[in-house]
């Protein structure tokens, strides 16, 4: 079902874990669907990302998910960090299923949360970034099967 | 990974030995169909005869009362829609309950949009179906109760008798999901007033896309499939022989193991409920303690998500299922488990685990231990554990 860079950082997920003092800090999605997504970021006065933690309570794609997006933004800035994309999470892991889209989305939402959360703090406006949603399933319809 | 441990015998089970092996000349040695009239198809026909009879005393039915079929699925569509059908004049009402199999849900919402009214009713938190409740459902145009004898899910076996007893009182038709139940425990369909009952080979050790439906003498239902004459008109196509020998088979071997399995069976799922709520904290027993089918075990792990543990058992050779929505498919989680009262987050954290007549202690240690290393492993990566322990300063 997975792609073996999807079990490899579900198994050995990077960077799990909080940072004290981070700079920003977002969580995303809802217990009720199944998933939450909680980044720290750990950004210098370049608006460089020194570290990123995440925590996840999820299936393995938001897992791995999770810790790809850790990966993939620690050491850009913060502009480019919001250029990281659901769909630049999912190609470094090899594609997801199709039920599993919306955790890449979730992961790329994360970011943001996190973003807008450490901008609120430095009281910065960071370019292109919106408020992020509480739920990113509210954009979601549900599929409703015919009989 | 070599090691296997198979713990989702509530899915299907491993067909025996035995039973592949006496199906095995239904396919090239006497393979006549046993509608044919020369001596080498009565071989086949023999054979079907013989399987029925043993179905049949396994649920104390006559053995013209026993009808073959596809599957549970079918035997469940059946029942339903042609008992709709024929008793229409009656009435449009049908009772069943929120934790039935979705062949029965998914078919009374068939037949709700085409003019049938189906009252779902509660059930407690073991997954118990509320007599009283039950009884104040009943119309004048109630023409069914279709209540399944054990959940697949969380194990709970209804109180089947006492359904049977008001259905009975109240003239009216009653059918019985035993598809997990069937060669289980034991069923008398006399003693307990079961009009109709669904069961499925592939659940007790039998071959798969073979099952049943028993249908009491002198209700009017009508053929669900139409063609041939086979299955006394009530249900064309030619007989799935090797299936029909194969469920005969693991039939008549589970019924002769029924009471050695039971006790141990129940023996082995109660040490291992028992080392896992006092080993795992933040952990709960789905279904109820004593009156659940005696291979079921469902937990709910606190702040973990079922997928996940999934994954993790599989990589350690661990066969288990979830009721997570992740498992589902869609975005919520089991209706079982929402049904119960579960909230959602818990909901998704649930671990069905079943056990088989050759599972072992050694098979259970080894998956606690595990359960106990992954949860732990999954919690650390939590943020809803996190939020618990610093709301409760740990």
């Amino acid at each position: 079902m997975y792609s073996e860079k999807v079990m490899d950082h579900f198994q050995h997920p990077r960077n799990v874990g909080e940072l004290e003092n981070a700079s920003g800090v977002g969580t995303v999605g809802n217990a009720k669907c199944g998933d939450i997504m909680r980044m720290y970021l750990d950004i210098d006065e370049n608006q460089v990302i020194r570290d990123c933690k995440f925590k996840t309570f999820g299936c393995g794609a938001a897992v791995a998910t999770s810790s790809m997006a850790t990966e993939l933004v620690k050491g850009l800035t913060v502009q480019e960090a919001l250029k990281v994309t659901n769909k630049a999470v999912m190609d470094a892991l090899d594609g997801l299923p199709p039920v599993k889209v919306h955790c890449s989305l979730l992961a790329e939402q994360a970011i943001h949360a996190a973003l807008w959360d450490y901008a609120e703090k430095h009281g910065i406006k960071i370019e292109g970034l919106t408020k992020p949603k509480n739920d990113i399933h509210e954009d979601e319809e549900e599929v409703v099967e015919e009989y | 990974m070599d090691k296997k441990i198979y713990l989702d015998n509530a899915a299907t089970t491993q067909t025996r030995v035995e039973v592949v092996e006496a199906m095995l000349p239904y396919f090239n040695e006497k393979y006549g169909n046993p509608s044919s009239v020369y001596e080498f198809a009565s071989q086949s026909k023999k054979a079907v005869t013989e399987a029925r009879d043993t179905i049949a005393k396994a649920i104390n039915a006559a053995s013209n009362e026993i009808y073959f079929t596809g599957g549970g699925s079918e035997s469940d569509n059946w029942a339903l829609k042609c008992t709709a059908e024929a008793y229409k004049e009656k009435g449009n009402h049908i009772i069943t309950s929120k934790i039935e199999h979705h062949a029965i849900l998914h078919t009374c919402e068939y037949l709700e949009k085409n003019g049938f009214e189906v009252t779902y009713l509660d059930v407690d938190e073991n997954g118990s179906v509320n007599l009283e409740q039950l009884k104040a459902s009943i119309r004048p145009t109630t023409i069914l109760i279709s209540i399944m004898f054990a959940n697949n899910e969380i194990g709970t076996i209804q109180p089947i008798k006492e359904i049977g007893e008001i259905a009975k009182a109240n003239g009216i038709l009653f059918h019985t999901d035993a598809v997990q139940a069937f060669a289980q425990v034991e069923i008398d369909v006399n003693e307990l007033n079961i009009d109709m009952l669904s069961a499925s080979g592939h659940k007790i050790n039998g071959p798969k896309g073979i099952g049943f439906l028993y249908i009491r003498t002198g209700l009017k239902l009508r053929s669900f499939i139409h063609g041939g004459a086979q299955e006394r008109r009530r249900r064309a196509g030619t007989e799935n022989v090797p299936g029909i020998v194969g469920f005969g088979k693991a039939t008549e071997i589970a019924m002769a193991t029924l009471k050695e399995r039971q006790e141990s069976e129940i023996a082995l799922r109660d040490y291992a409920i028992d080392r896992v709520l006092a080993e795992v904290p933040y952990t709960r027993l789905n279904g109820d303690r004593r009156k659940r089918l005696p291979n079921n075990m469902n937990f709910s792990f606190q702040f973990i998500e079922g997928e996940s543990l999934l994954i993790m058992l599989d990589m350690q050779g661990i066969c288990g299922s979830s009721g997570s929505a992740c498992t589902s498919g869609s975005l919520d989680p089991s209706h079982v488990l929402l049904a119960i009262g579960l909230p959602h987050e818990i909901a998704h954290g649930s671990l069905r685990l079943t056990l088989s007549h050759d599972t072992t202690k050694e098979d259970i240690d080894y998956t606690i231990e595990k359960v106990k290393e992954i949860v732990a492993k999954l919690r650390e990566m939590s943020p809803l554990y996190e939020d618990f322990m610093k709301k409760h300063n740990r």
